[in-house]
């Protein structure tokens, strides 16, 4: 199969990549630019650790072709800290223990970004109804919740 | 090793909330995981397994896939050694089927390819000819005479004759007058449980990158729960030597005891081997639901009599596990927790296993503990209810405690069973009212732990920093835990200490990380690897001071005179001591090798609220609250992430997670949208009681805390689910069509 050149923009940097019609955004980020931050827990769009934004779209990029981000904003993990400066969810996950594993810390700090560009003041309810969509075995997200909610309280009042 | 005379000690390091050396790595993305080394030159490989339950192989046609340009080797369970032991030989024979396949997704065959979608077209050109056998998949049927015979001739010495020869594993213990015990009772309740399987559901499958050599050296990265393991497993499979193979343990991405096997490790070898290439697989996650470790199905009978004041007279449990298509033991396990948090005076407890056409059951947080504490918890609320008790003061009254006989043989030493019952009196959360179709439910939780065996060493560096090396994969945080440990030990701060998890070869054997082991043994281990570094820093300045070693103490990070009689000297600081060690006789360490028991066991007790949708069947759980003795409570965060992380994982046993396999013996719900895990809009939040009644094992009285918490779920969630639907619930998980059942008869 020939592969196809595709041009984007990866966390701010102009990106060129060749990847075939058929192979995911998470394999290009994977195995052809070495951005391994997103994980396949699953490979259909149920677990949510590939979450990566797409436009300013919260996406699974499990579920997003390679070729579909040609002339896109693609947002990863990699790029969520500025330097040695941790973004303020990636902080507080820190201090309040929100992860054990850490394998789907990734994507629920894509996902809870998302989240609080929108709503930066949401309600318990609506933290663990955004972040349905991604799995974590180890927390029972009980750290999670609170995590996200003391990082937007920080953030509002940043 | 015994716990410190000293009594309330006062802890500086231990009990705070500092943070995780993996935690930059692990909120970055830049933490590596079992699939994200990659190697130069390395290829891909993919595993081609049994669309059948059960079936004899009668040919492998390897040719075609060989033909295909990129692909570089195939192997089959030809491929692999034939090791004589019965538990290695279960290993090859999963990793690859020889004669037949036992279970839908048994691996069969296996490619490497220059890439993975080369890999996947290749394994569709293998053929395989098969034979179909009939097939069993449920464990009542598979005890029956005439069941399909899954393997033949494996049945332990301990199995009646004239049993079904799936029929492998057989226990019974107990003590005292059952029938007298019976006859005492004014109300006996006999009831009959099942258990669907369930599986760990761990996020990262499970993934590996192998490199062999023909002359038998070989490296392998790998999410697991025990490095030393994969060596052991990977060299009797591939009949080279352990100290030839260097297996390195990855950033894992969960295990709840499902990474404490090897599936594709030994066969990446051996396609390594054959190509001369490394080699990477990466499981998919319909290959983690079908080939890897789901826990065991169940089916128990449980039968108690109580007085009417709530004396428990007599109880009896007969448990039948299901491990998959292979023998298994985890119902001794079963069996000898079912009944551990009562004293009794009569009390009998058999349990059998049976093979049926299911994937190879691997140990899941507590292994075989769950399920029996889920039927004996029911019957036990049940009699409470019929008799007007309650449940809580019947647990109180019955409660074993220091001194009791417990059911399955050891006496009680030191246990927290009755303080965390009384913790859970005292909650709020048990006076709190309850609105329609509400109810509320509690149950004990029990787990042995384990210690085992365990090497430190630790490393005091010339700059006054201290590396610790240990051998067992993180999960949870232990790194920080043991950290803390050696930072508390030595008197220096936390953040001057760096815990490593060492390869096969850098470090003596140690356990896997199972057994909620790690924290109590290696950090017992670590604290007597830093005591033996003590000695030798204060051997070093007695020299310098030239006064006998026995003259210098060790407090707070320095070397001091003991008293007057030895001298005028200023204390002298690790840093400083580590920084002259060249002129004092080298570098300084400590190390520790031990096979640790005193683990200590450990209680729970967990407190539900439900409330059940009489239209749906849906069950929403409204609180929840958590109650466990951790002994010593290392670092708080972590235990409570352990209590929480367990009881949720309970939710989804008890609610919606199952095993569903169809006539045809196929597992029809392998993905994570119909096999469904607990996920954050189905949760409250999960509070949290820590308790700490040292363990007379450790140092520092540290208990394991990480499997009790999901023992209790099950059976505090059936009791507040029928109690609110007013119908006794008998089978797990109570999905909603079920329940719905139930309800309306």
């Amino acid at each position: 199969m020939k592969t196809i050149p595709v041009e984007t923009t990866i966390n701010g940097d102009s990106t060129e990549f060749l990847c075939h019609a058929d192979e995911s955004l998470l394999d290009v980020l994977r195995d052809r630019l070495g951005m391994t931050g997103a994980k396949e827990g699953c490979g259909t769009g149920d677990c949510g650790a590939c979450s990566v934004m797409l436009n300013g779209r919260l996406v699974c990029s499990c579920l997003v072709l390679g070729v579909e981000t040609q002339g896109a904003e693609v947002e990863t993990i990699e790029g969520m800290a500025k330097g040695e400066e941790l973004h303020p969810l990636q902080r507080v996950f820190l201090e309040e223990a929100a992860l054990q594993c850490g394998v789907c810390t990734p994507g629920i700090l894509v996902a809870a970004k998302a989240l609080l560009e929108k709503n930066p003041d949401p309600t318990d309810t609506e933290v663990r109804y955004w972040l349905a969509g991604n799995l974590c075995r180890c927390t029972g997200y009980d750290k999670i919740i609170k995590a996200v909610q003391i990082a937007a309280a920080e953030m509002r009042s940043a | 090793m015994a716990f410190d005379a000293q009594a309330e000690r006062k802890f500086k390091v231990v009990g705070t909330r500092v943070a995780r050396p993996d935690g930059i790595d692990k909120v970055t993305g830049k933490a590596a995981y079992g699939a994200d080394i990659s190697a130069p030159g390395m290829l891909h490989g993919r595993i081609l397994r049994s669309p059948h339950a059960h079936a004899r192989i009668s040919s492998i046609d390897v040719s075609a896939a060989e033909q295909l340009a990129g692909v570089k080797a195939v192997v089959t369970g030809a491929d692999l050694a034939q090791p004589e032991d019965d538990f290695f030989a279960d290993v090859a024979i999963n990793c690859l089927a020889r004669d037949k396949v036992l279970y839908d997704g048994h691996a069969v065959a296996a490619v490497a390819a220059t890439s993975k979608a080369i890999a996947k077209q290749a394994i569709r050109l293998i053929k395989v000819d098969y034979e179909i056998l009939p097939h069993v998949t449920d464990v009542d049927a598979a005890m029956k005479p005439d069941a399909p015979v899954i393997q033949e001739g494996r049945a332990l010495e301990t199995v009646p004759a004239g049993m079904s020869q799936n029929v492998t594993t057989h226990c019974q213990f107990g003590h005292g007058d059952i029938e007298a015990g019976f006859a005492k009772a004014d109300k006996i309740i006999e009831r009959s449980f099942k258990t669907a399987a369930t599986h760990q559901g761990y996020i990262e499958p499970q993934a590996c990158m192998a490199s062999l050599g023909s002359d038998g050296r070989g490296e392998v990265w790998c999410c697991t729960q025990g490095q030393y393991m994969v060596r052991a497993n990977c060299a009797a499979v591939l009949g080279v030597e352990e100290s030839q193979l260097r297996i390195t343990a990855s950033e894992i991405g969960g295990g709840f005891g499902g990474k404490t096997s090897t599936f594709i490790e030994p066969v990446a070898l051996a396609l390594s081997r054959k190509s001369g290439k490394p080699v990477k697989i990466v499981m998919t996650r319909d290959e983690v639901l079908k080939a890897t470790g789901p826990t065991i199905s169940t089916s128990m009978d449980i039968k108690i009599g109580m007085t009417k004041d709530g004396r428990i007279t007599a109880a009896r449990g007969e448990l039948r596990y299901s491990g998959g298509a292979y023998p298994n033991e985890t119902v001794d396990m079963g069996a000898q927790a079912a009944f551990a948090a009562y004293d009794l005076e009569a009390v009998e407890t058999v349990g059998w296993n049976a093979m049926t056409n299911r994937p190879k059951e691997i140990p899941y947080r507590a292994p075989g503990a769950p399920t029996a504490i889920y039927a004996v918890e029911s019957v036990v609320d049940e009699l409470s209810q019929e008799l007007g008790l309650d449940p809580l003061d019947v647990r109180l009254m019955n409660a074993a405690r220091k001194g009791t006989l417990s059911s399955y043989g050891p006496t009680f030493n030191e246990i927290g069973l009755v303080a965390t019952l009384e913790a859970a009196k005292a909650h709020p959360h048990y006076v709190a009212p309850l609105g329609p179709n509400q109810g509320r439910g509690l149950s004990c939780g029990f787990w042995f732990n384990f210690g085992g065996n365990t090497c430190v060493s630790l490393n005091i560096n010339d700059d006054g920093t201290v590396g610790v090396v240990e051998g067992n994969p993180d999960i949870g945080g232990s790194r920080a835990s043991i950290s803390m440990m050696a930072a508390e030990e030595l008197g220096v701060p936390y953040d001057k200490v760096r815990t490593v998890i060492a390869d096969t070869s850098s470090l003596g054997f140690n356990d896997i990380t199972d057994g909620s082991r790690v924290t109590f043994a290696v950090g017992l281990a670590t604290i007597e690897a830093a005591r033996a570094a003590i000695k030798e820093m204060c051997r070093r300045v007695a020299k310098i001071w030239d006064i006998d070693e026995e003259a210098v103490l060790w407090e707070d990070g320095y070397a001091k005179p003991a008293g007057p009689n030895a001298g005028e000297h200023p204390p002298m600081s690790l840093a400083e001591i580590a920084a002259i060690a060249g002129n004092t006789g080298g570098p300084i360490a400590g190390h520790h090798e031990v096979n640790a028991d005193g683990a200590g066991v450990s209680f729970g007790v967990h407190l539900c609220d439900t409330e059940v949708d009489p239209e749906t069947g849906a069950t929403k759980i409204l609180r929840y609250t958590v109650f466990q003795d951790a002994g010593k409570a290392v670092h708080p965060d972590y235990v409570e992430g352990q209590m929480q992380g367990g009881a949720v994982q309970g939710i989804g046993w008890a609610l919606n997670e199952e095993y569903i396999y169809g006539e045809d013996g196929r597992l029809q719900n392998a993905g994570f949208l119909d096999y469904r895990v607990p996920v954050a809009s189905d949760l409250p939040d999960i509070e949290t009681v820590i308790l700490e009644i040292p363990n007379p094992g450790h140092p520092y009285g540290v208990r394991g805390v990480g499997e009790t918490p999901i023992v209790p779920p099950l059976a505090a969630i059936a009791n507040a689910v029928s109690r609110a639907a007013g119908v006794r619930m008998t089978e797990l998980p109570m999905s909603p069509p079920r329940l719905l059942k139930a309800m309306t008869g």
